[in-house]
């Protein structure tokens, strides 16, 4: 389970987070929408701690922190609770898919060599990259290194994991691969936050969907709701302006 | 007319081998403290860790600042003035000393700038699994700064092997000061010198082949 209360982030005098309350139950899947710069990405760096919140408290799990008074070790633990899909993949350049699964588990978890690598490849053949096991990220095409990098976030065995538009860097044809292995962890119930703007895949794989502005949980609720009968006016406006280009 | 004594040369080779080990033992000891400490301000730099940032800046920017030799000359003659305990610096110390300083200082700002080219993303990545900054530093980071800065510290490094002959106005018979009182002694020093002059180049190609050897296995994981 996760919970955030009050949750805040400002850089400088601008507020990019304005005190966000929100509970995602285990196995929930949720989409966070809305406009560009409204702080969508924001919140999942803040629930990993790529950004460190500006206020608020903060539950993963057993784990609750004061963000404000996070311990060095809290910060970590916290970390090693989410895991987190980044929109240009952010592979490890010098390591192998394989390694870059094993990565976590070899020298954050401390497992023992042969047992992180028998995980690392039971992982590659769950997304469909057996046969890629000792390639580079230069030589795997977007699609490919995408998948590695949720393989990655796969290995964590964490609370949540969170995507950050995790699509939105890929040429078109490697979308669908992409979207495919999400809905394939969608199905096995893992907890996941997604911030993307594939309209399609909010409405057909979300439990929830949240609709954000200005910083500010503005709308959310269940697909069919948000998709069919937004009720806030910039819901509406942005749905409308979404939809011309990205139909669901 | 006498050109060229080539018996006096080839007869040379054999005795200034003799004093090449003692010129690689010096700059090879001076590249490993050297990379060590480089490494280490690299670190201070690049997490501007206070007190330290400042005092590295200034330890850079004496030692990039002022003549080797004149480093040397601190070292050998200068620091036992200061204590008597420091007489004990013989030359091959002060060698190494000067040598270690003047380059980590060098080095340190390419391998600063090696780290900052890694791409911020991976760093990230390292952090969101839980990394440390240690474990990032070694295990994502320096693995891909030393490829982007090989080329530069095996300069460096050949760089140090010719900077060693300095070493002789110490007082340390190395190659350069055996071939020095060699010449000294025949008075042929066209011919001592070239003999000289061929054995560091035959060193530092050598070692650019190394570099290019090495260059290949570290960019074998970035080919497409």
């Amino acid at each position: 389970m996760i919970k955030l209360e009050s949750l805040s982030k400002h850089f400088g005098t601008t507020v990019v987070l304005d005190g966000i309350d929100l509970t995602i139950d285990k196995g929930e899947i949720v989409v966070i929408i809305g406009p560009s710069g409204t702080g969508k990405s924001t919140l999942l760096r803040c629930i990993n701690f790529l950004e460190q919140p500006t206020a608020g408290t903060m539950t993963v799990g057993d784990l609750t922190v004061d963000v404000k008074k996070a311990s060095r070790a809290e910060i970590l633990s916290m970390r090693r609770r989410t895991a987190f899909v980044f929109q240009n993949y952010a592979l490890f350049a010098n390591k192998t898919a394989l390694q870059n699964i094993a990565e976590r588990l070899l020298v954050v978890d401390k497992w023992p060599k042969e047992k992180a690598y028998r995980r690392a490849r039971e992982i590659l053949d769950q997304i469909g990259l057996g046969e890629k096991a000792d390639a580079y990220p230069a030589s795997m095409s977007g699609g490919q290194q995408q998948r590695v990098g949720i393989g990655r976030a796969m290995a964590a065995g964490a609370e949540v994991i969170l995507f950050d538009e995790p699509t939105s860097s890929l040429d078109p044809e490697w979308v669908e691969e992409v979207l495919g292995l999400m809905k394939q962890l969608a199905s096995e119930r893992q907890t996941m936050m997604v911030v993307t703007h594939e309209m399609s895949f909010a409405r057909d794989v979300a439990d929830r969907v949240i609709f954000i502005d200005g910083g500010r949980i503005v709308e959310q609720g269940p697909p069919s709701e948000i998709f069919y009968n937004p009720q806030d006016p910039r819901t509406k406006d942005f749905l409308k302006k979404i939809l011309a280009t990205n139909p669901v | 007319m006498d050109v060229l004594n080539v018996e006096y040369m080839l007869g040379l080779v054999p005795v200034l081998l003799r004093y090449l080990p003692l010129t690689l033992q010096l700059a090879g000891i001076g590249m490993v403290f050297a990379l060590i400490l480089a490494c280490l301000f690299a670190v201070i730099r690049v997490l501007r860790i206070p007190v330290l940032n400042q005092l590295t800046i200034v330890f850079i920017s004496f030692f990039r600042g002022t003549p080797l030799l004149v480093q040397l000359f601190l070292f050998y003659y200068g620091l036992p003035q200061l204590a008597s305990a420091l007489t004990v610096i013989d030359g091959i110390t002060a060698t190494i000393m000067g040598l270690t300083m003047h380059f980590s200082a060098y080095m340190a700002e390419s391998i600063r700038a090696a780290i900052v080219g890694v791409d911020r993303s991976q760093t990230e990545a390292a952090l969101s699994i839980g990394m440390t900054n240690g474990q990032m530093m070694r295990r994502i980071v320096l693995p891909q700064a030393t490829r982007v800065a090989l080329p530069t510290l095996m300069n460096y490094f050949i760089d140090m092997i010719k900077a060693t002959s300095l070493a002789f106005t110490l007082g340390v018979t190395e190659l350069m000061g055996a071939t020095q009182k060699e010449a000294a002694g025949s008075f042929l020093y066209f011919e001592a010198f070239i003999v000289a002059a061929i054995m560091y180049w035959i060193v530092v190609e050598l070692l650019s082949k190394l570099q290019n050897h090495l260059e290949i296995r570290l960019n074998r994981a970035y080919s497409r």
